[in-house]
């Protein structure tokens, strides 16, 4: 009998993600998959798996959630107010629940997104090599309440709980971009106002993309005319045709027409999905040699978010019942020794 | 970071286009290369940056560009025909008179051409497996409809700019609906869910409504047939 993780209420937005169907661009598929990766490869190193494993998207709201077999699960990405049977959970962190458990996930407390995941990872049955809802193209669809949802054997289930350090990245900030294929339609001027810019992320959000708004001169629009549409991807930086950028995530089409002014680079794809409500964000150009430097294969990220775990030691504070804890093992009148 | 897009036109060209495949078709067999992305007049060519360097990849693209007149190529037979029954009754052409007023041709006559078309798939995209045919006559040089349609049904066989897009999807457009088919351009069940390439051929073949109907309730393939030539 395989263990399930039953989803017993359900925030508005929540999928099954792993890292999604590459190569099949060309049949007009794009990989879709987790907006924030490396949420899900800090999962994996919490609970020490091989694989990275298939979790629960969660953007901006969570849920309640019960197991009907000993398992460990991990809470990354966007930090949101977690709570085991009423007591707070740490975020960034992987906790071992048991059947009769109730792990409740409220709101996001800043970023986007939050993923939970289980250390048997979620095992419904895949669709062209991958479990991810891909919403834009029916493949899967939204969780509902009272789903149960198999989930793989936890080869550890009583392992105790651990942290890891979470790469920062949930408040904007600088995001480097670097130039593509149809930069050189943009002038000097207008790439150099895209630049100086300030941006938060809009309401037209969703996982196809990310609107751009701003309130400084939007001078980089640039009328797409007859150009053919060419191949797009994740991290594009198009510009549409009132001159609103957006951002495309990973269920965007495989070819568009919109000009691309850049692309962010992938060290940065995290930091954008996570820019939340508010979160202000800049764009640098930045060169090829410096691109190059800061990037790492995602296979290397991984082994290295291993090194950034640590036990989860709890602050006697965060203990509500603290008095109901034997904490000195004997009193003695300190006579014994005379 | 781990691909290159190779440029033969910023517009539509068949040259153009059939220059996009056969050079993705080449360069698909270099050492490192994961996946091949034609598109209308480009292709890109992604690779493993584990396997291979950046610029070693360039020198490799760049050599293939310049072995010959990519823009030169005869077209290549069609290998493989997708037959696929249309029809362009009531609802199902809800956009032909508009599009006989475009072309200036008489709705006997805009069936016809569909009918003895021979249109190549020059592009996949915008949804998984949903084709992008062409050319059609001259006569069919109009553009996209600048008020968008709120929805097309699944099957929609849709036009602008001499070219069809058969939709997969319900989806909002500025292509202008003349007809529909039962195709499906993506079956998520099926063991080759996106089953068209860039450069196959279609030839529609005219069915009624109902028909069309009947085989939309039927599901499965039976909304086209493939005929691979040897």
């Amino acid at each position: 009998m395989s263990a399930h993780l039953r989803i017993e209420t359900a925030g508005p937005g929540l999928t099954v993600q792993d890292l999604g169907r590459p190569g099949l661009g060309a049949q007009g598929l794009s990989r879709g998959g987790a907006l924030d990766r490396l949420a899900l490869f800090e999962a994996a190193a919490l609970l020490r798996s091989p694989e990275v494993l298939a979790g629960i998207e969660m953007p901006g709201m969570g849920g309640s959630f019960t197991v009907d077999a000993p398992m460990r699960l991990a809470l990354t990405g966007a930090p949101m107010r977690a709570t085991l049977n009423g007591r707070p959970l740490a975020w960034h962190a992987a906790h071992p629940v048991q059947p009769g458990d109730m792990l409740k996930i409220g709101p996001v407390e800043s970023g986007t997104t939050g993923y939970l995941t289980p250390a048997g990872g979620i095992a419904t049955r895949p669709v062209l090599a991958s479990r991810a809802t891909h919403l834009a193209v029916r493949i899967g669809s939204l969780l509902e309440a009272g789903t149960e949802l198999p989930v793989g054997e936890d080869p550890a289930p009583a392992r105790p709980p651990c942290l890891i350090r979470a790469e920062a990245r949930f408040d904007g900030g600088v995001i480097r971009v670097l130039a593509g294929p149809q930069t050189d339609l943009f002038s000097e001027a207008q790439r150099a106002a895209f630049a100086a810019a300030s941006f938060t992320r809009g309401t037209r959000s969703n996982r196809q993309a990310m609107q751009l708004l701003t309130e400084d001169h939007a001078d980089w629009h640039l009328d797409a005319g007859g150009l053919a549409s060419e191949p797009i991807q994740a991290g594009d930086l198009q510009i549409t045709g009132d001159g609103t950028p957006f951002m495309l995530l990973a269920e965007c089409q495989t070819i568009g027409g919109y000009p691309r002014i850049g692309s962010v680079h992938p060290a940065d794809m995290a930091r954008m999905a996570q820019a939340g409500n508010g979160a202000v964000l800049r764009f640098r150009f930045t060169d090829w040699d410096r691109a190059e430097e800061a990037w790492t294969p995602e296979s290397e990220m991984i082994r290295a978010l291993a090194g950034k775990v640590s036990p989860l030691v709890r602050d006697p504070a965060d203990i509500p019942d603290l008095l109901s804890y034997q904490l000195v093992s004997g009193v003695t009148a300190g006579r014994e020794l005379d | 970071m781990d691909g290159f897009l190779v440029r033969f036109d910023s517009v539509f060209t068949e040259g153009a286009n059939r220059a996009a495949r056969a050079f993705g078709e080449e360069a698909r067999e270099t050492p490192g290369v994961t996946e091949i992305l034609p598109a209308l007049a480009s292709v890109q060519v992604r690779f493993d940056r584990e396997v291979c360097a950046r610029p070693d990849i360039a020198e490799v693209l760049e050599d293939l560009i310049a072995s010959r007149d990519w823009l030169a190529l005869p077209e290549e037979p069609a290998t493989r025909i997708w037959h696929v029954p249309v029809s362009f009754d009531g609802a199902d052409g809800v956009g032909l008179g508009r599009a006989c007023e475009q072309t200036g041709l008489s709705q006997e006559q805009a069936v016809q051409q569909i009918l003895d078309a021979r249109p190549r798939v020059i592009a996949i995209g915008f949804a998984p497996g949903q084709p992008y045919l062409g050319l059609l006559p001259m006569e069919w040089d109009f553009p996209r409809q600048t008020e968008l349609t709120k929805e097309v049904p699944p099957g929609a066989l849709t036009v602008a700019i001499r070219q069809l897009v058969l939709f997969a999807n319900p989806s909002p457009t500025g292509w202008l609906q003349i007809a529909r088919t039962a195709f499906r351009p993506f079956q998520p069940e099926a063991e080759d869910p996106m089953p068209l390439r860039a450069g196959d051929m279609f030839r529609f073949h005219r069915i009624s409504l109902s028909e069309r109907e009947a085989l939309t309730r039927e599901g499965g393939s039976a909304g086209g047939r493939l005929e691979v030539l040897s």
